[in-house]
């Protein structure tokens, strides 16, 4: 098992990212690490395009991944995974939510989305797994639990347990959303091949 | 959740610091929102045993503190970085005074601006006021620190504030928990010479001032928060906060003095660790502050020409600023489209500046707020914005230099808990003095931008208790205002109405333009019924789209793909409504000519 790791996350305000990377640092402390995990507030919510740091180990001081540092790379949408692209080095993984949220200059038809970001990840020789999580959601009855489909297929590139994935979920929802969010975060794991 | 147990806690710096307060002892709490400090206060005022409260601004906050410290009690005061310019006044004469209970300011800087409008370093503030200023690295130092911090106040007879940033504030860490201890129950204890600074009492108490600073410097030599962590190597790093982290991240070998108080500095342990190295170099964010007092203390270093003295660090930073040759690959950032925030869907603030984005002679002096997004194209009606209740001064100077050539061309815009914090007395100005400049308040309820906190106008206290609730039109009235028309602006046709009638008008006027926040729980819950584009009426004429709206998008189309979808040749595109986002608040069917945009049924 790796004693340490920096797990990015991003993707556009509104998405539950936060959930997602404080389940993900639950996992991580109950397999014993030391865990920091950084956030940001306020303007980044409206919409904007939003990230969370959390890193691991025996002992971690920087709250922030350094650039070419970062293991793995949770993207809740496409453009907001390349973005991050020099946060990445060659080993890292790439789980992206296939789903675009087009960006405003995008909307009111003034920039193109890019059609190429497989390809630069591609290029790269980059692993990137794809996983349509709305549709993992959608399948399990609940569209909120997005998120935590894309904990669910994250979970495959850890050593962590996903029955402490299960327990960490039981914990921080509600107690009647924890069956359809379990469901959510199998479903997001068998939904890849890490 | 999993992690959390009788002793150790997964908490933010925000929340560590509520719970350090709380442990210290601390009876009464005030500040004004602000991010990244936002959530300290919301969090205190989940624990038994302490007052807590929003007051309507920074200084009044710091004031309330003040006055439960000379009550005997432990007092907080929490405020961003810009806060404390806001709150300077009490501030630098509190230190005179010193407390009776422990007094803790605690500060919230933002490097890199994520949430605010300028990157102001107040650790210059402990020099200016001379106070002691404790920095903490990270969520578990934070917590530790505040329990200094009142310690330190009491044995001194000083305020202290403790300097946190956005990196302390919202990140995450283990914390341990202690217990609450035990303070004096606050009395009235009369001490004028200490209290009341009248020019012969202040300058004894200046005196005392200097005293205790000298004081303040001999304990700093002794404190755990300062320390010497040896290492290999004649490169010696000199840091605190935040970097601290970085250097440790970089060079975890290296010789290193991490600075707990970084004001006053430990000279004679500075000076001890500037001798065992050859080459020292101070890492810290923003100004040269510790190396500037360093090189007045003429101990040779290293800091600013290496460092950057703009925006946060990180180790990427630190290493590339000092060992460059231990950077690996790293790809580069593609050009992509930015995702910059954006009005909500349903936001009332959009139907009010597109009423204005439709003015294009009008200069629209702006405040801090959500509606600051006001700005960003499509809408681009916000020209000028400098810091929290500055709009109506701004519109009033602008008035008054651009004389008759400005009549009807010039408007203030800031929020409902933004004119309560600062705009007021500018309102106050203008009415006294005249002016055809007119004021907007948008007037949604609460505090949005920082999440949602009450305010003397949303009618609840910080615990969600019924409160008194300002009347904002009986207030500009009262202030001497005449005019003073409220509008809904959710419909855009009449608040253009309005907006062009007002801002014309040769006196003071004042639009109130009211409807709740989205966001607000009450409003995430109230049934609104999304609307929807019937396609076939679509003309491709763009207005709504110019909105800005997160639900609306716009599909171009080629002459064939137009004449395929049974448009005309030289229809452009056509714009869509995404269901699932719309919040239903109709500004886009109030603008549609073409009967395109229509309401699902109520069921």
């Amino acid at each position: 098992m790796r004693q340490s790791g920096n797990i990015l996350f991003s993707g556009v305000g509104g998405q539950g990212i936060l959930l997602a990377s404080e389940l993900t640092a639950h996992a991580q402390l109950a397999a014993g690490f030391d865990v920091k995990k950084s956030e940001v507030h306020g303007m980044a919510q409206r919409g904007g395009s939003v990230e969370a740091h959390l890193r691991y180990g025996e002992k971690v001081y920087s709250p922030l991944i350094e650039l070419g540092a970062a293991d793995i790379l949770v993207a809740f949408e496409p453009l907001e995974a390349v973005r991050y692209l020099p946060y990445l080095h060659r080993d890292s993984a790439v789980v992206v939510n296939t789903r675009k949220i087009l960006p405003p200059a995008v909307a009111l038809g003034k920039a193109k989305y890019p059609d190429t970001i497989f390809d630069e990840f591609a290029s790269r020789h980059i692993k990137v797994v794809a996983i349509d999580a709305f549709a993992v959601a959608e399948s399990v009855g609940e569209l909120r639990t997005v998120n935590v489909a894309m904990v669910g297929a994250m979970s495959n590139f850890l050593a962590v347990h996903p029955e402490v994935f299960l327990r960490v979920i039981d914990r921080a929802v509600k107690s009647r959303f924890s069956e359809v969010n379990r469901k959510a975060f199998s479903a997001g794991r068998a939904a890849i091949h890490a | 959740m999993a992690f959390d147990n009788e002793t150790t806690l997964w908490l933010s710096g925000n929340e560590a610091i509520a719970l350090g307060a709380w442990e210290a002892g601390v009876r009464v709490a005030s500040g004004y929102p602000g991010t990244p400090s936002t959530e300290i206060m919301a969090n205190l005022s989940r624990y038994p045993g302490v007052y807590t409260e929003w007051a309507p601004n920074e200084k009044v906050g710091l004031e309330v503190a003040i006055g439960a410290s000379f009550a005997g009690a432990r007092a907080l005061a929490t405020m961003k970085h810009v806060g404390m310019n806001v709150a300077a006044d009490p501030l630098f004469t509190a230190a005179y005074t010193g407390v009776r209970g422990g007094l803790v300011v605690l500060n919230a800087d933002d490097p890199q601006m994520h949430s605010s409008q300028n990157e102001q370093d107040n650790r210059s503030y402990a020099f200016a006021a001379k106070l002691p200023l404790l920095e903490p690295s990270d969520p578990a130092e934070a917590k530790q620190m505040v329990g200094r911090a009142f310690a330190l106040s009491e044995q001194l007879d000083t305020p202290v504030i403790v300097r946190i940033t956005t990196r302390i504030a919202h990140v995450k860490g283990v914390v341990e928990k202690g217990a609450r201890c035990e303070t004096p129950a606050p009395a009235i204890e009369k001490m004028p010479a200490k209290l009341v600074m009248l020019p012969g009492n202040a300058r004894m108490r200046r005196a005392a001032v200097e005293k205790r600073m000298q004081a303040a410097r001999d304990l700093v030599e002794t404190l755990p928060e300062n320390r010497i962590e040896p290492g290999v190597g004649k490169r010696g790093f000199i840091t605190s906060g935040v970097p601290y982290n970085y250097v440790k991240e970089v060079f975890p070998d290296a010789p290193v003095l991490k600075l707990g108080t970084v004001w006053p500095l430990p000279e004679k342990m500075i000076r001890a660790f500037a001798a065992t190295v050859d080459e020292l170099i101070v890492v810290e964010e923003l100004d040269p502050f510790i190396e500037t007092h360093l090189k007045a203390m003429g101990i040779a270093c290293r800091g600013k020409d290496l460092i950057p003295n703009q925006g946060e660090l990180n180790s990427f930073i630190v290493r590339k600023a000092i060992a460059p040759e231990t950077i690996g690959e790293v790809f580069a950032p593609l050009e992509l489209p930015m995702r910059p925030p954006n009005m909500c869907a349903g936001c009332p603030h959009r139907g009010l500046f597109y009423g204005l984005s439709r003015m294009k002679d009008v200069f629209v002096s702006g405040d801090i707020g959500c509606y600051t997004l006001g700005f960003l194209p499509p809408l681009s009606a916000m020209d000028a914005c400098v810091c929290m209740g500055a709009s109506i001064g701004v519109a009033h100077g602008m008035a008054k230099a651009l004389g008759a050539s400005g009549e009807g061309k010039v408007v203030a815009v800031l929020g409902d808990s933004t004119f309560m914090h600062s705009g007021i007395t500018g309102l106050l100005n203008m009415v006294y003095n005249g002016t055809y400049a007119s004021v907007i308040i948008l007037d949604n309820r609460t505090t949005a931008m920082t999440g949602h906190q009450d305010n003397p106008a949303s009618g609840r206290s910080i615990l969600g208790e019924p409160a008194p609730e300002l009347d904002l039109e009986e207030l500009c009235r009262a202030l001497g205002v005449r005019r003073v028309t409220v509008v809904n602006p959710h419909d855009v046709e009449a608040t253009r109405k309005v907006l062009a009638e007002e801002i014309a008008a040769p006196e003071p006027s004042v639009i109130i333009s009211r409807a709740p926040c989205v966001l607000l729980p009450e409003e995430v819950k109230r049934v609104k019924p999304p609307y929807f584009t019937n396609l076939d009426n679509c003309t491709g004429c763009s207005l709504c789209v110019q909105m800005g709206c997160p639900a609306i998008s716009w599909t171009p189309l080629t002459p064939e793909e137009a004449l395929a979808r049974g448009y005309r040749e030289k229809q452009k595109g056509f714009a869509q409504i995404a269901e699932v986002q719309c919040n239903g608040c109709g500004q886009c069917a109030c603008v549609c000519k073409f009967e395109a945009i229509v309401q699902r049924e109520v069921k």
